[in-house]
């Protein structure tokens, strides 16, 4: 069983050597600020250029938080990361969801980039811990998301 | 009156293993109790019991079908739990693709 995957596409001016590029490389310049897990505000946002590469943001004192992994680096048109932050937003590194980039050349230039998440039904594995700790102090993204599930009632 | 599932109650239901099997039963065909028994390590009234958890957080809907009640997925509490996750992914995305056509830009800016 599964439930249907995230899927969103955008599509950005540059070749798609460029826009993997810059998706990549430039992940801490582009990463919504207080998206990110880390108890103090990201550096970096690191995935390291090679399958079973790291995935990670470090703060401004060098403390690293891992999202997840590498799954497969395929430069331009591909790139799968192990998505491992479970339902509290918290890395577990037997949990692992996937999330497929893929980018793909437009007539006329530019790229489509497509982003898939799937492998949603295995955030229901920690769930009760994830609702008994709605009380307590969740980093920002867990406030969001709380925030967006009340403005939903 | 129409009850708001939130993503919430829907992760916390999904929480029991137990829970999380029949759902994922119920997932691939919709089924009765009786079939979801068979299949699984527990009691009828204990599967009843995991189904009801189902039902109230919005996962599980249930249709009489001659003297049986079938059970089947219901899309809105799984809607909610994937809502956030969407919004985050939507937001993310967005915020690349206008920075990747600044840079683009700026490249494009610079021969002038």
């Amino acid at each position: 069983m599964s439930i249907a995957p995230i899927v969103h596409t955008v599509q950005v001016k540059a070749a798609p050597a460029r826009a993997f590029e810059i998706f990549t490389s430039r992940m801490q310049d582009w990463w919504p600020n207080g998206k990110t897990v880390g108890k103090k505000p990201h550096v970096a946002i690191v995935a390291e250029p090679h399958e079973g590469g790291r995935w990670f943001e470090r703060d401004a004192e060098g403390t690293e938080t891992h999202w997840g992994k590498v799954l497969a680096w395929e430069p331009p048109a591909r790139l799968l990361l192990g998505w491992q932050l479970n339902s509290q937003w918290t890395f577990d590194p037997d949990f692992i969801t996937e999330v497929e980039m893929t980018f793909a050349p437009v007539a006329g230039g530019g790229t489509l980039v497509r982003l898939e998440h799937r492998n949603l039904e295995r955030f229901g594995a920690d769930a009760e811990k994830h609702a008994a700790s709605l009380n307590g102090g969740w980093p920002t993204l867990l406030a969001d998301f709380a925030k967006y599930t009340d403005n939903q009632a | 009156m129409a009850k708001h599932y939130t993503a919430t109650e829907s992760l916390a239901a999904l929480g029991d293993p137990t829970r999380r099997a029949i759902f994922e039963r119920v997932a691939t065909r919709p089924s009765a109790v009786g079939d979801l028994a068979r299949g699984l390590p527990v009691s009828r009234p204990a599967v009843s019991q995991h189904l009801k958890v189902l039902k109230e957080a919005g996962l599980v809907t249930e249709t009489p079908e001659g003297t049986r009640r079938i059970y089947r997925l219901d899309p809105r509490g799984i809607a909610a739990m994937r809502d956030w996750l969407d919004q985050y992914w939507s937001t993310a995305l967005h915020a690349f693709a206008a920075f990747a056509d600044e840079q683009a830009e700026s490249k494009e800016e610079k021969p002038k």
